[in-house]
């Protein structure tokens, strides 16, 4: 198995919206497997999105049990049909991109999140997230919607007083 | 095509319309832009500019010499070494506040600077009012020393009326 080529910007396909996953089969299995292998090939990613790789499903990875300094986190996270039922806070951060070769921002998202998602059986989970891992998710939804960070990019001179609420 | 880059430097009293005129001069002539910071400080327009494309230096001035002159601008152009795609990211931030008064700006960068802090930007403002200034600034920047040590750096400040504190700026990939 090879990492899966990942689309970058300019490329209109990244802002297309992700359907709803219906079938929990080994298909869908093989994807995710190839889809981790992929996250795990670009340089320091802890999450991916289907969409990233031209796989318009709304399926997204998100993995934070590796970082610098060790931070709150759920290990290896297969998030299928993930949903945000609740945020609350909110923090500037520093985020990158695999679409988005050689360039970093500053984002607002929600510091402390509730989510609901699917394992890829087709099981429903719910989690409670905070700070680091929470960006990560709030990230990879958006590449469900089409939303890249670069969307979101704030000043930090003129935009960060503005309150601003995720989504 | 070579791209020989310049910095342009253009500042004046701010007025809507520099920056479309500026850069609709250099497209006019096929110059490219690269990365740039343009702001407005005190009341002041500044840009800060990469350029690249088949002009030399003073043909580029004299390009830009009459919008300069209408719109009241002063340039300043250099050839510049390096390009694009040598971004850096920042692993700290540094922020400060205090009362406004000479060295705050010294003090600080003075002790990050001994720690092999290398700054990539820095915002500061005056704010509070003219008989009460006070000084906000923010530095993000890489150093390879632990936070602990900046910290420690740093809380030397504090006991000067210097509000100081540093964070980690763990950057995300997805």
């Amino acid at each position: 198995m090879e990492a899966l080529p990942i689309l970058t910007i300019p490329d209109d396909r990244l802002k297309q919206v992700s359907e709803t996953v219906t079938g929990f089969d080994d298909s869908l299995r093989r994807f995710v497997a190839q889809l981790e292998l992929t996250r795990q090939h670009g340089p320091g990613a802890v999450g991916i999105a289907a969409p990233q790789v031209g796989h318009f499903q709304r399926i997204a990875i998100v993995d934070c049990s590796v970082t610098r300094k060790p931070v709150p986190n759920h290990g290896n996270l297969v998030l299928i049909n993930p949903e945000i039922t609740h945020w609350d806070g909110y923090e500037v951060g520093r985020e990158g991109c695999l679409s988005v070769p050689d360039y970093t921002g500053n984002v607002i998202r929600a510091t402390h999140i509730k989510l609901k998602a699917q394992d890829v059986q087709g099981e429903e989970h719910e989690y409670e997230m905070e700070g680091y891992e929470a960006r990560a998710v709030q990230h990879e939804i958006d590449h469900l919607d089409g939303i890249l960070f670069i969307d979101r990019v704030v000043s930090r001179r003129t935009d960060l007083f503005k309150r601003k609420v995720y989504r | 095509m070579s791209k020989h880059w310049y910095m342009l430097t253009v500042t004046g009293e701010d007025k809507p319309g520099i920056v479309a005129r500026i850069t609709r001069t250099l497209f006019d002539r096929g110059m490219h832009l690269g990365e740039a910071s343009m702001l407005r400080l005190g009341g002041n327009f500044t840009i800060m500019m990469m350029v690249a494309g088949e002009m030399d230096a003073q043909a580029l001035e004299e390009a830009l010499s009459q919008v300069a002159a209408e719109l009241g601008l002063s340039l300043h152009i250099d050839p510049m070494q390096g390009g694009l795609h040598r971004h850096v990211p920042p692993n700290f931030i540094v922020r400060v506040s205090g009362a406004d008064k000479a060295g705050i700006v010294a003090k600080v960068t003075g002790v990050l600077a001994q720690d092999g802090f290398n700054i990539l930007g820095l915002d500061s403002d005056v704010a509070g009012s003219e008989d009460k200034p006070v000084y906000i600034m923010q530095i993000a920047g890489i150093a390879s020393v632990p936070l602990e040590t900046l910290e420690a750096s740093l809380s030397g400040l504090r006991s000067e009326g210097i509000d100081v504190n540093v964070s980690p700026v763990e950057m995300l990939v997805g």
